[in-house]
């Protein structure tokens, strides 16, 4: 199995992404925002960092470059994708999944472990948990507050489509203590902690992280 | 060539911690009497006369604001 992990100009976790991938037992495949090429992979991660300086707003620029254009229209079509943190913003901009992350609400930029709960185990990126696993893994950003429409979040809740739920306090005023989403299909996920600094106990706070690339692994084993 | 100028704001439903940041530090400046201040962002663009308003909108609309959190006005001004 090919996993591709996209370098944006701005972007820190894509080190991290790769080794998470190649850790979970799959091919970890750079791509490049500039390549208009997703090299046959067999799932896409977009990972955090600050694309193109978070200039206009988080995501915005991202959005446009050459690789995104591959990574909505193979989306659309079943590509399993994660975003993490600046990937989800990208995700966002880009359409993929709905509403918008905004300054955190005390404006502090937000760096620690945070506990989270697995509210939905059933996308491609979280089979590998029990339902209602509380894990935790780092949080680093400035813009994580998730914002949506009312009737958004009421689709989000009632669909069950809210993957993770802050637990412990809620570092950024997210609604709902929306940490994470998916789309309609649950293929496509973004979360705003980062599950790629957790995979070895030894570098982060647990290996919790481990168990979304582990996810995706036996999805496509067994499909 | 005109100058034409696109302002972005918070809808007014949008939590927004920067303008009440920046209304918090007025009384401590000294500055009283401001109940409230909203954050947003302005921008101006030199456009080619050939730029029709249907343009700047799709502009204004699709990249330099977003519309599930935010609200644009298109104004064209003497350059």
């Amino acid at each position: 199995m090919r996993v591709g992990a996209v370098t944006f100009p701005g972007t820190l976790d894509d080190s991290d992404t790769l080794r998470a991938i190649a850790a979970s037992g799959a091919e970890a495949v750079p791509l490049w925002h500039g390549d208009a090429d997703l090299k046959q992979v067999d799932a896409v991660v977009l990972p955090g960092g600050f694309s193109y300086g978070d200039y206009l707003r988080a995501g915005a620029i991202a959005r446009f470059a050459p690789v995104m254009g591959e990574v909505v229209d193979a989306a659309r079509k079943g590509l399993p994708v994660l975003g993490i943190c600046n990937g989800f913003q990208v995700l966002c901009e880009a359409g993929l999944l709905p509403g918008a992350l905004l300054r955190n609400s005390e404006l502090h930029f937000v760096c620690r472990d945070q506990w989270l709960k697995v509210e939905n185990n059933t996308t491609p990126w979280t089979s590998r948990y029990d339902a209602g696993a509380e894990i935790i893994i780092p949080l680093k950003n400035q813009d994580g507050r998730f914002t949506a429409s009312q009737s958004t979040v009421d689709e989000l809740e009632g669909e069950g489509r809210v993957v993770f739920r802050y637990v412990g306090g809620n570092p950024n005023g997210s609604v709902n203590h929306i940490a994470g989403i998916s789309d309609a299909t649950g293929r496509i996920v973004g979360l705003m902690p980062h599950p790629e600094h957790a995979i070895d106990a030894l570098t982060g706070p647990s290996d919790d992280g481990l168990g979304m690339f582990l996810s995706l692994l036996d999805q496509v084993v067994s499909a | 060539m005109a100058r034409v100028v696109v302002d972005v704001m918070p809808k007014p439903e949008i939590l927004d911690p920067q303008g009440q940041a920046v209304a918090r530090a007025l009384p401590r400046l000294g500055f009283t009497g401001v109940s409230d201040v909203r954050q947003g962002k302005h921008f101006e663009l030199e456009v080619d006369d050939s730029v029709d308003d249907a343009t700047l909108d799709k502009i204004a609309e699709g990249f330099l604001s977003n519309p599930v959190v935010e609200d644009f006005v298109v104004r064209r001004v003497q350059s």
